[in-house]
């Protein structure tokens, strides 16, 4: 594992705090004068803070992986493919009705693969993330989607997804141009395009707005990501009739949404490893884990004929449930 | 954001606005007549006044629907397992419990082969009244295998949709039926097959986001509501109350987003007439 490097974003989660009074000390020393006569007391603090980092992240809850996920920090699509995708072409047009830019589409390099990428969007900037919805696509970003995912299969092209969505856009206009349907169709058509389609919940995956781009033959969740029905805050509004700081942290465990349990669920089929202290603390070591597992499962993947693909993705949906055949009833 | 979910409608329930209640009188919640039980019942259901549709079960539903005494039941039995050990107010399995109890069905959706008007179809019919319909494992194999006996005996495939969304408490297993259920029916579409899909008040989040949305034929019946999101997630997202109508079939119908709005007493025909046009 590569040296943690130092958080200096002002951006702080409660669970983190103590490692973050370190990182304070070491910075200050690293920026001192005088750094070199401080070398020892230095690289003590840093394992200090190293080893207080791998505690913190080991006893987080359920809760604090989903803050995790959400750190405004931590890597988006655009920064993912800008560490792992080269020569990337954005490509715009749903040919319907408007760019958005809540996912991102284009083709781009990944290793020695060419791509197609395919991923949710949440902004940088108040701007960018205004217009992003904050990472919540209408019915246009899915249909833009499939249109790209089509072109991909017409010419060979394996479909990388990226998805960071809190859930699909709840609101008038993405009603009124059929948010339900975009979604089911790609739920239909995904399961059914060939070529190869892998995709990685790099940080929230929210529900029907997250499969709306995830239907494929391998799934992976980034390890401080999460995957779930439904938000831990949505899920408390109901249950517990109110989404509060004890709510949320209820429903969080509840739902089993963290990249270990959801694998542990048969639900995905790897987690990627992110660097000490999650991926806001290293990006780079973060994209490099997962261009290895992406370029690992487009070399395995390659070698199946493409209906022998669809053959495989289908029964691999068509397991997935727990149930009885014979209840009480 | 959350999706809407069936508990988003337990209010509705408590206050007994929506459910059909007990009594020898009825008051319709629509236009407010005090009417005859047994003449709504009679009515399939429907407001003679106003023709406002009340909510039926699966049972009902079935009766309504098919030529009398052909529906044969398919995995009636499958029932949930609590695949998460969910607790929230309340165990998944006491809700479950009694859910059970209350319908005398095992989960929400029945599913069998029948005749309408005549024709065979494989038929589907949700049970908003088992915890709103939502779908989690159960529903999502019973209508998949619905979908595959359609498809392995070239059957016309009927789904009459009635649910809050996706069930919360077997969350990714569930989030998964709609990635299940669509890629069935992509199979089926391949292989030709012919499916109606009737919306029916309501059908949102998960179920419409899946098979719901996926017909060939996609007819609602009047005024149901049918969306995405929930009304009140959308107005917490936008702060504004919404248009009269919003989300309703008609609306759907303007939109480009189903075919036909149709009344109860039209639904028999009607399917029996598009499955003849298909040759299937
Ligand atoms: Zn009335």
């Amino acid at each position: 594992m590569a040296a943690t490097e130092t958080y200096t974003g002002t951006y702080v989660l409660p669970f983190e705090q103590p490692a973050v009074e370190l990182e304070k000390q070491i910075e200050a020393l690293e920026s001192s004068e005088q750094a070199s006569e401080y070398e020892e007391e230095l690289s003590s603090l840093q394992r200090n803070r190293d080893s207080l980092l791998d505690k913190l992240y080991q006893q987080m809850t359920p809760w604090d992986t989903v803050r995790v996920a959400r750190h405004p920090a931590r890597p988006q699509t655009s920064d993912y493919i800008r560490m792992l995708c080269r020569d990337f072409r954005e490509l715009h047009g749903d040919r319907h009705f408007g760019d958005d830019p809540s996912i991102i589409t284009g083709l781009g390099r990944i290793g020695s693969h060419k791509v197609m990428v395919v991923g949710h969007q949440k902004g940088k900037t108040t701007p960018e993330k205004v217009a992003c919805h904050f990472g919540c696509a209408h019915p246009e970003g899915y249909r833009k989607a499939l249109l790209k995912m089509k072109l991909a299969e017409k010419y060979n092209l394996p479909i990388v997804t990226f998805i960071d969505t809190p859930g699909a856009y709840p609101g008038v206009k993405a009603e009124e141009r059929g948010q339900a349907e975009a979604i089911a169709t790609n739920l239909r058509e995904m399961s059914r395009l060939e070529t190869p389609i892998i995709s990685c919940v790099i940080g929230e995956g929210g529900s029907g707005g997250a499969l709306g781009i995830g239907v494929g033959d391998r799934t992976a969740m980034l390890e401080y990501a999460w995957y779930s029905v439904i938000s831990p805050e949505g899920c408390a509004a109901i249950l517990w009739k109110q989404s509060n700081e004890e709510t949320n942290q209820l429903a969080a465990s509840a739902l089993a949404l963290t990249a270990k349990e959801n694998l542990a669920n048969g639900l995905v089929d790897h987690v990627v490893q992110e660097p000490r202290g999650a991926a806001h603390r290293n990006p780079n070591e973060a994209a490099t884990a997962l261009e290895r597992w992406i370029t690992d499962q487009l070399s395995d993947l390659l070698r199946f004929k493409p209906q022998t693909l669809v053959q495989r993705r289908y029964e691999k949906l068509r397991r997935i449930g727990r149930l009885q055949e014979h209840g009480p009833i | 954001m959350p999706n809407r979910t069936w508990a988003d409608d337990l209010k509705t329930n408590d206050e007994g606005r929506k459910s059909i209640p007990e009594g020898l009188w009825i008051r319709c919640p629509a236009c407010a007549s005090i009417l005859f039980r047994r003449s709504v019942e009679n009515n399939l259901w429907v407001c003679p006044e106003c023709q406002h549709h009340f909510r039926v079960s699966a049972e009902q539903r079935i009766e309504q629907l098919v030529d009398p005494g052909s529906f044969e039941p398919m995995n009636a039995a499958m029932a949930s397992v609590d695949p998460l050990g969910f607790v929230d107010l309340k165990p998944y399995t006491k809700r479950i419990e009694d859910a059970q109890r209350k319908t005398r069905q095992s989960d929400g959706v029945q599913t069998g082969r029948a005749f309408i008007k005549g024709r065979k179809v494989v038929l589907a019919c949700m049970d908003f009244t088992f915890l709103g319909g939502s779908m989690g494992s159960v529903i999502g194999e019973k209508i998949t295998r619905a979908i595959e006996a359609a498809a392995d005996h070239d059957l016309p495939l009927v789904v009459i949709s009635a649910s809050g969304g996706a069930r919360m408490m077997e969350s990714g297993y569930s989030l998964m039926q709609m990635a299940k259920t669509s890629a069935a029916l992509a199979r089926f579409d391949d292989m030709g097959g012919l499916f109606i899909s009737v919306l029916t008040d309501p059908t949102t989040g998960g179920v419409t986001a899946s098979f719901a949305m996926l017909g060939d034929v996609i007819l609602a019946e009047r005024k149901a509501l049918i969306g995405f999101a929930g009304p009140r997630v959308i107005e917490q997202t936008i702060r504004q109350e919404l248009p009269d109508g919003f989300q309703r079939a008609e609306f759907l119908l303007e939109h480009g987003f189903v075919d036909r709005v149709v009344h109860r007493s039209d639904l028999r025909s009607e399917i029996g007439s598009i499955i003849d046009y298909t040759g299937k």
